[in-house]
């Protein structure tokens, strides 16, 4: 038996007389390696975007919208319709024993003034428990007490986007500005948030107490009503159970009879996630799968270059097995062609695609993912790619007459 | 009529044996019922026009080929009944084969086509080239094993062809038609490095040929026609 060396030797041999023919098979192997590699990386870096955008969202959430309104015909969206009030989310804090912290949130848009500057941002009225909820922190000073809410305090805190554009480098804890004509102290800065999944920046935005929005900023249009409630649920398993527990309590509140609709949705931020991670996996799987066809058509590639060279090479067969080839030395000689030519393309394959992963990953602003898995699957796979197509030509090769063999021209 | 040998000694032993091809609808007789001995150390010359079945019988003593009837042994060994793979291991120890049109690798040196038969047979490399070595330098090559066959003469390539026969230190030379493609001066030098071969090392040569003048560097001359064979005559020294 022929040593695996020495058929190594021989392949890379054969592969050098014809390198011209070589290299463009190699091509098709580059190609599609490249290709996988490139589809796993970005559908990997996809999936870490989400995964990031929910942890940065907190997690185990709900949000609980108030009903919608029409108006002329024209539906005017969820949380148009005051439905949900302050009594109902301290309802569901107390009733549901999944909920383990609610959040009223009541929103709106207004100028805000320091001095000489002013700037137009979202102000959300809310509770200290949007901050545990979400799990966002302070940068400077401190958030809401329930004292604050208690007696509709005049305080907000601030955005990053926002005391920067009111600000600047002046330190604003402690400073008044006016929302609406209305002065509130600055209470302090939350830590910067990024940008949403949509692009939304979610740092313009001042937050006031809950009490204070509804009786100084938007009273007149929701007199103790909210638009939304932000629920976080005592663990992931728990969401469904919190969902039911809260449509059960608001239905009683509202006085709900059975068959008639919620005037409130609610909606599971974390099944959205989930379904944006499905659907990324679904992407990922389907770019993948179109790349593989490449790495087929490479695959092709070699079978094709490997039939012919065993019919060019049939004397040079004719004299090796002349000379005491056994089956088996022919087969591996021509299936370590094959490889040697795979497993080249494939590592030139993932130098590629992974350098193009990395490029489009930050072209993209996605975070950049080297995915280990994508790399050994690549490798493995031009393996089998080499020994499954050459092993056909190997097999025809090995099987030739010697006596035949010898006198062809 | 044959030479007077040991039985015991008998090399290569065919009895009776018959080989048919399938033509068409012919079936064609290449061998019809040949028996022959070869002795260790003979030099047979084996002539006979084309079609006469010299070939065939070259390819059944060689174990390229197996008989239709019939039984062949080789070294006390019956290999009619043997596999691909274990003719392919007799061929590799026992026989060496020696070719018209020299069968060489190409872009292979002379060297790496020395050692080939030795590649086979699992030595290691070191032993492989410095085998190669001596029977490059016994065929009178020493200094030329870096060469490739488009750079040797028809004469060095054939003495190539010859080292590797010899390589393995099989006891049996196949030619067929060793000179066929050399002028008649190399052609005389083949030759007589065969007979020194079978002189001096002893190896049993048995060579394929038309030519009168080759045939008469054997010690035992067999004429075949119609896969038969019609003399068998020691020739006088």
């Amino acid at each position: 038996m022929i040593s695996p060396a020495s058929t190594l030797t021989i392949a890379l041999r054969a592969l050098r007389a014809n390198k011209m023919r070589s290299s463009l098979t190699m091509l098709g192997i580059i190609i599609g390696v490249a290709a996988v590699i490139a589809m796993l990386s970005i559908g990997a870096a996809a999936r870490q975007r989400i995964a990031d955008e929910i942890n940065s969202m907190g997690s185990n959430l709900l949000i609980v919208f108030s009903g919608s309104t029409s108006s002329g015909g024209a539906r005017m969206g969820t949380g148009t319709d005051p439905t949900i009030s302050l009594e109902d989310v301290e309802a569901m804090l107390r009733e549901c024993p999944s909920v383990l912290d609610a959040a009223p949130m009541h929103s709106g848009s207004a100028q805000i003034v320091y001095g000489n500057r002013n700037w137009s941002t979202g102000i959300i009225g809310t509770t200290a428990s949007v901050l545990h909820i979400n799990a966002w922190e302070m940068l400077h000073g401190r958030a809401f007490t329930p004292q604050d809410e208690r007696y509709s305090a005049k305080v907000c805190l601030l955005g990053m986007t926002v005391a920067d554009e009111l600000f600047g480098a002046i330190d604003p804890v402690g400073r008044i500005v006016r929302i609406k004509h209305v002065p509130f102290r600055v209470l302090g800065v939350l830590k910067p948030k990024g940008q949403s999944m949509t692009g939304q920046d979610q740092d313009d935005v001042v937050y006031v107490p809950i009490t204070t929005a509804q009786r100084k900023l938007f009273g007149g249009t929701l007199p103790g009503m909210v638009r939304f409630v932000m629920v976080k649920a005592t663990g992931l398993h728990a969401l469904d159970q919190a969902e039911q527990e809260i449509v059960a309590l608001l239905r009683h509140r509202h006085r709900i009879g059975p068959g008639q609709t919620d005037d409130f949705t609610v909606r599971n931020l974390t099944q959205m996630m989930q379904i944006a991670i499905t659907l990324a996996n679904i992407m990922t799987i389907l770019l993948g799968a179109i790349a593989s066809i490449s790495l087929l058509v490479g695959g092709i590639g070699i079978l094709n270059l490997m039939l012919v060279s065993v019919t060019e090479r049939t004397r040079e067969i004719g004299i090796r097995i002349a000379v005491g080839a056994k089956t088996w030395d022919i087969r591996l000689q021509f299936i370590m062609e094959a490889m040697t030519l795979s497993l080249i393309g494939g590592l030139i394959g993932i130098v590629l695609g992974q350098a193009g992963s990395i490029g489009l990953c930050m072209a993209a602003g996605l975070p950049v993912h080297v995915s280990a898995a994508g790399i050994a699957l690549s490798f493995g796979f031009s393996a089998a790619v080499g020994i499954f197509f050459g092993y056909y030509p190997a097999h025809k090769a090995s099987l030739l007459n010697p006596i035949d063999a010898l006198r062809y021209e | 009529m044959t030479a007077p040998v040991d039985a015991t000694s008998h090399l290569i032993n065919l009895r009776t044996v018959s080989k048919e091809y399938a033509m068409g609808d012919n079936r064609i007789r290449a061998l019809d019922d040949v028996s022959l001995t070869i002795a260790r150390g003979e030099f047979v010359s084996v002539m006979g026009p084309s079609g006469s079945g010299k070939s065939t019988l070259m390819n059944i003593i060689g174990c390229l080929d197996t008989p239709s009837a019939g039984s062949y042994r080789l070294d006390g060994q019956d290999v009619g009944r043997l596999g691909r793979d274990e003719l392919a291991r007799i061929r590799n120890r026992t026989i060496g084969f020696v070719f018209q049109g020299f069968n060489l690798l190409a872009r292979t040196s002379a060297l790496e086509n020395v050692a080939l038969p030795l590649l086979y047979s699992g030595s290691r490399a070191e032993e492989r080239y410095s085998r190669a070595r001596e029977a490059l330098a016994t065929v009178g090559l020493a200094d030329r094993e870096h060469h490739h066959p488009n750079q040797l003469s028809g004469g060095q390539q054939q003495r190539v062809t010859i080292a590797r026969a010899i390589v393995n230190q099989a006891p049996v030379i196949l030619a067929d038609e060793p000179t066929g493609n050399l002028d008649s001066a190399t052609g005389i030098e083949i030759m007589n490095l065969f007979v020194r071969l079978n002189r001096e090392a002893g190896i049993t040569v048995i060579v394929v040929t038309h030519e009168r003048e080759i045939a008469q560097y054997g010690r035992r001359l067999i004429k075949f026609r119609d896969g038969r064979i019609v003399s068998d005559a020691e020739l006088a020294p």
